[in-house]
């Protein structure tokens, strides 16, 4: 077992390290092929006032003339021990991990990334529960009443859970709930946890049900077609003929083997989320990391893309960790060697 | 030699177990480990024993689906062991392969016409009357109507199944039939019919077939000759008579004991021997004789020595040190095995592990005993 | 009084095709410490039969009719919750496959001591205790430490027998055992004969025991009972099914089954055609349309229905022909060809 850990944890650091190499690529390539000179990226850092010579000599320290591999040894380097950036006027110093500096506000990125955190993570993990309870619940009972009327109008919202996209979704109940009958926050507002739980529930409780009714319309539906696969089984049958309960037949035998699947994609939905719930953050205008990549790609500010794209990775890649831990103590027959 | 269609020596397919992010290879299951037979022409080959007994490895091996660790495949007088797929194709029409499950083994979505008549089209064989009328007499054959030649695989019932599997076989007129638990998917009613087709195109079609299966009572009535195997390795192959009125390996005799018998007067007086435990498993086989775990006669030798399948009367070998039935004078059995032991060893293709000096050793100990 | 008795249990499933009638008018009777084997093809209804006993249709799309009495309760009309209790406490059954028949996410031990626990009020280590007894009676060795053993942890026969335990733990005093050995090899199966054998005659219960194999029944069974197309086509005693067989069927599956215990035949004797479907079950005799001797029943086999008669001593035969030409048949015409000459 510790050695499956160890050896995940390696996996995923080799990971985090291809999918730098391919964001680093990406950024500072692309901006190359499509013209970009290293003294066009320097006078994103030094500003458009500033003389040719002095943005030369910027390009120079930042080492933007570099060839790329060495502009990337630079960048990992930063991540693990911290960097030392020279502009050419003075040099600051950005402690590990050091994702460099934002061209827009000249603030270095890793701080903003932490201080996004808690919004994105508040709104996926409140959601997260929610749609699990809910979308478990629904798909559980439309599969133990099949072709119901229950089912059947269940499955018909869900599809149109899964195919309505969040900005729809997400402004029309902004327009009801907050703009119309006011008993939802508006957009743009968050109260951390920590100052005052009750507004922080308030502030986000139309984004939590919002985002957890996507994702509970698919739940829903992999509940259902986990738990008539499952019902099915033989050992269903013996627990029956025990004498069991239909309660304990469905709970313990039924729903426990039902949700293995799901529990992966649980996971991996989960992760993704706490990457930046993209479309949420925007809809609402919540600043959380989601909201933070879409201002940075707007903004084309490389080094914040490049650090939100990075953490992103670093929460799918562990949350996959999790889940393949719990996998095996959910389902003693997978074994972790 | 000549009339053998199929020479099999010392097959060996071991699957890897690897472990590490290396994938270093840490053992290997033995699934089969130093088979040898021979097929003659005409013949039926029974190949039985329990599950984890590397029967159905070795059809898969003959077949060339999967490819040998070691040992030699000889069919038609062609080295077909690691001959490339190009290669081998024309050899394929040759040898085909009955399966077990005749719902998962016919595609759903083909029609009954289709599924029969892809045999001609993937050898490029053209027929004087065309694909479709050559179909249906295949069809015919195999005691189905021919006008079904449009219905799909689902509007037949399991044994009409198994006879379209038997007919797709069928059509490029192969010598040699690999039919692998043919029956045993089966109801008992349907396993008789189907048991007499096959026997029936035998002898039509002049077959030679190698029919694997766990079901003693099917294989004493479908072969020739019978192998048993155990755990990877042919341990007793005789031919059908001898092999079911005077067993000779200890694991054949409590195979046949095991059988239940439909005759309940006989339940209460029959003479039964009770294996313990289950079969061990071929990740870890027992080492030299693979069946001293479970032997009552086991003795020393038999965890320390293998026991060669040497030929101790005529037509019947057998791999054991202490075998039963085995000719009566002891005398004759040392130098009646004596005298069998280079053309047995020969014959058996080094089947076991154990040197050949070995082997006579072991020999005397069994007739002294 | 007998302990079980079906009287002419019907279960039929509506389905979009039609209506199945996988048991159509059953009656059989059973005594404690007697076991009766119930033999049949696919489709014959005999695993619904047993899952009907048991109540397992209850509640789901299933039409009952008929009585089942248990021990002097009659369970058709008896409550779901009501036969819940008796399942697995008065009656208990073993399934054939026991990888799939065991859940994989929870230990053997689990299951029994959660098997245990529905039926007696007692606490986690008394049952595990029971639960440990009961593998050790089952023949599993080191019973105290394979009960926190997983099922795939266990092979296929240990599995069987682990199953044999669980349904064992309340004592039941009738058991099912649905195509027991099927999945086994064959040593493997010879031992689990041998362990329900012995079970049975020290717990004294009914057993039933439902397969396909002949040879499974004539090992156990007191009574034989051939199920055709939902309806039971012939029932006798173990000897007169297989020494004095009177129904055209049965001598089908005999002749259908290659035997270790004679000489070769050439020629195995098949029954022609296939079993029919539950929903277009054949007018008249169902099995007319694979019988060889239709046309000596004066055409009524095409036309009705035959009846259960008793032959003689309790041998009880579903066939339009008479009693002296079905022996004349057997004697003169099937049991020669099922020797060798």
């Amino acid at each position: 077992m510790a050695t499956y850990i160890i050896r995940r944890l390696i996996w995923a650091a080799v990971m985090l390290t291809i999918v730098s190499i391919i964001t680093f690529a990406i950024f500072f390539l692309v901006p190359r092929l499509a013209g970009a000179t290293p003294e066009s990226l320097a006078t994103r850092y030094v500003g458009r006032t500033a003389t040719a010579e002095q943005v030369k000599i910027a390009a120079e320290k930042l080492g933007f003339n570099d060839p790329l591999v060495v502009q990337y040894g630079r960048f990992a380097k930063g991540i693990v021990a911290g960097a030392d950036y020279d502009y050419g006027p003075g040099v600051e110093h950005c402690p590990a991990p050091c994702f460099g500096y934002s061209f827009l506000t000249r603030l270095p990125v890793w701080p903003d990334l932490l201080d996004r955190l808690p919004v994105t993570m508040s709104l996926a993990i409140g959601a997260a529960i929610l749609w699990v309870l809910a979308g478990v619940a629904t798909g559980v009972v439309s599969a133990l009443r099949r072709g119901s009327f229950f089912d059947r109008a269940a499955m018909t919202i869900a599809l149109g859970g899964v195919s309505l996209p969040i900005f729809f979704t997400g402004m029309v109940s902004l327009v009801i709930f907050s703009y119309g009958l006011g008993i939802t926050a508006p957009g743009g507002s968050f109260t951390p946890f920590l100052d005052d739980p009750a507004a922080w529930a308030y502030s986000l409780i139309l984004p939590w049900i919002t985002l957890a009714f996507l994702y509970a319309a698919g739940y829903a539906r992999l509940t259902r077609a986990g738990m008539l696969e499952t019902m099915s089984e033989d050992y269903i049958r013996t627990a029956r003929a025990k004498g069991l309960t239909e309660r304990t037949v469905v709970l313990k035998h039924g729903l426990r083997a039902a949700l293995t699947p799901i529990l992966t994609i649980f996971g991996l939905d989960v992760g993704l989320l706490l990457g930046g719930a993209v479309l949420t953050e925007s809809t609402y205008s919540l600043p959380g990391m989601g909201k933070y990549a879409i201002d940075a790609i707007t903004n084309q500010d490389l080094p914040k893309v490049m650090g939100v794209v990075l953490f992103a990775a670093f929460f799918v890649v562990v949350a996959n960790l999790i889940v393949d831990l719990l996998y095996a103590v959910v389902d003693p027959r997978v074994r972790l060697a | 030699m000549t009339d053998s269609l199929l020479s099999v020596q010392n097959l060996q397919k071991h699957f890897p177990i690897t472990k590490g992010m290396l994938k270093r290879q840490v053992g290997a299951v033995k699934a089969v480990d130093g088979v040898s037979f021979d097929v003659v022409k005409g013949e039926t080959l029974g190949l039985v024993g329990e599950s984890g007994c590397g029967k159905t490895t070795t059809g898969r091996l003959i077949t060339r689906l999967i490819e040998p660790t070691g040992g030699k495949i000889v069919f038609d007088g062609h080295d077909i062991t690691h001959m490339s797929q190009g290669r081998i194709r024309p050899l394929r029409r040759d040898i085909q392969m009955i399966f077990q499950d005749p719902y998962s083994s016919l595609n759903p979505r083909h029609t009954v016409g289709a599924i029969v008549g892809a045999p001609f089209r993937i050898q490029g064989v053209q027929t004087e009357q065309g694909t479709k009328k050559a179909v249906q007499e295949i069809l015919e054959l195999v005691g189905l109507n021919p006008e079904h030649y449009n219905r799909y695989p689902h509007e037949f019932s399991g044994g009409q199944r198994q006879r379209i599997g038997i007919a797709r076989t069928l059509a490029l007129k192969p010598k040699l039939i690999i039919a692998d638990e043919p029956v045993s998917a089966l109801d008992v009613s349907i396993q008789a019919q189907v048991v007499n087709l096959l026997e029936d195109l035998q002898n039509e079609l002049d077959l030679t077939y190698v029919v694997i299966a766990h079901d003693l009572s099917v294989v004493r009535h479908i072969s020739d000759r019978v192998a048993v195997m155990y755990l990877g390795k042919i341990v007793e192959l005789a031919d059908r008579k001898s092999l079911y009125e005077s067993p000779m390996h200890p694991y054949t005799n409590a195979l046949l004991s095991a059988v239940p018998i439909p005759d309940p007067k006989r339940r209460k007086d029959r003479e039964r021997i009770r294996l313990q435990g289950d079969v061990p498993s071929p990740l870890n086989p027992p080492p030299a004789c693979r069946f001293h775990t479970r032997c009552w006669k086991a003795q020393e030798i038999c965890s320390q020595v293998e026991p060669p399948l040497l030929a101790l009367a005529t037509g019947h070998q057998v791999a054991c040190h202490f075998p039963e039935n085995a000719p009566a004078s002891g005398d004759v059995a040392v130098t009646g095995a004596g005298a069998v032991t280079a053309e047995g060893a020969l014959q058996a293709g080094g089947a076991g592990d154990a040197a050949p000096g070995e082997g006579p050793a072991g020999k005397g100990t069994a007739s002294a005993s | 009084m007998t302990f079980l008795e079906l009287k002419d249990l019907r279960i039929h499933f509506p389905t979009d095709d039609g209506l199945v009638k996988s048991v159509d008018g059953l009656s059989f009777s059973l005594e404690r410490g007697k076991t009766l084997g119930i033999v049949g093809e696919s489709g014959s209804g005999k695993s619904v039969t047993s899952l009907g006993i048991l109540g397992l249709h209850k509640g789901g799309r299933a039409r009952i009719s008929g009585e089942i009495w248990l021990d002097g309760e009659e369970l058709v009309s008896a409550s779901a919750e009501h036969v819940r209790t008796l399942r697995g406490k008065k009656m208990a059954m073993i399934f054939q496959d026991p990888l799939s028949a065991m859940h994989p996410f929870y230990t053997v031990g689990a299951q029994i001591i959660e098997a245990y626990r529905i039926h007696h009020k007692v606490s986690k280590s008394v049952a595990r205790k029971h639960a440990i007894e009961m593998l050790d009676r089952v023949g599993i060795p080191q019973p105290d430490r394979r009960v926190d053993s997983y099922p795939h942890e266990f092979s296929g026969g240990m599995r069987q027998r682990a199953m044999i335990a669980m349904a064992l733990s309340c004592d039941p005093e009738l058991l099912i055992a649905d195509e027991p050995t099927t999945a086994l090899d064959v040593t493997v199966q010879a031992q689990i004969l041998d362990l329900m054998r012995d079970l049975q005659r020290d717990f004294n219960a009914a057993l039933i025991i439902i397969t396909h194999d002949l040879g499974v029944v004539a090992e156990l069974s007191d009574d034989i009972l051939v199920m055709y197309a939902g309806k039971a086509i012939e029932y006798g005693t173990s000897e007169d099914i297989f020494e004095r067989p009177e129904h055209p069927y049965t001598w089908g599956l005999l002749g259908s089954m290659p035997r270790l215990d004679r000489e070769r035949t050439e020629r195995l004797m098949p029954i022609k055609g296939t079993p029919p479907s539950l929903i277009n079950v054949p007018q008249g005799c169902a099995f007319h349309p694979r019988c060889t001797y239709g046309d000596r029943t004066g055409g009524k086999s095409t036309t009705e229905v035959p009846t259960l008669l008793e032959s003689e001593g309790g041998h009880l035969v579903r066939c339009h022909l008479s009693g002296d030409v079905r022996r004349s048949i057997w004697e003169n015409e099937i049991k020669p060809n099922l020797e060798a000459p």
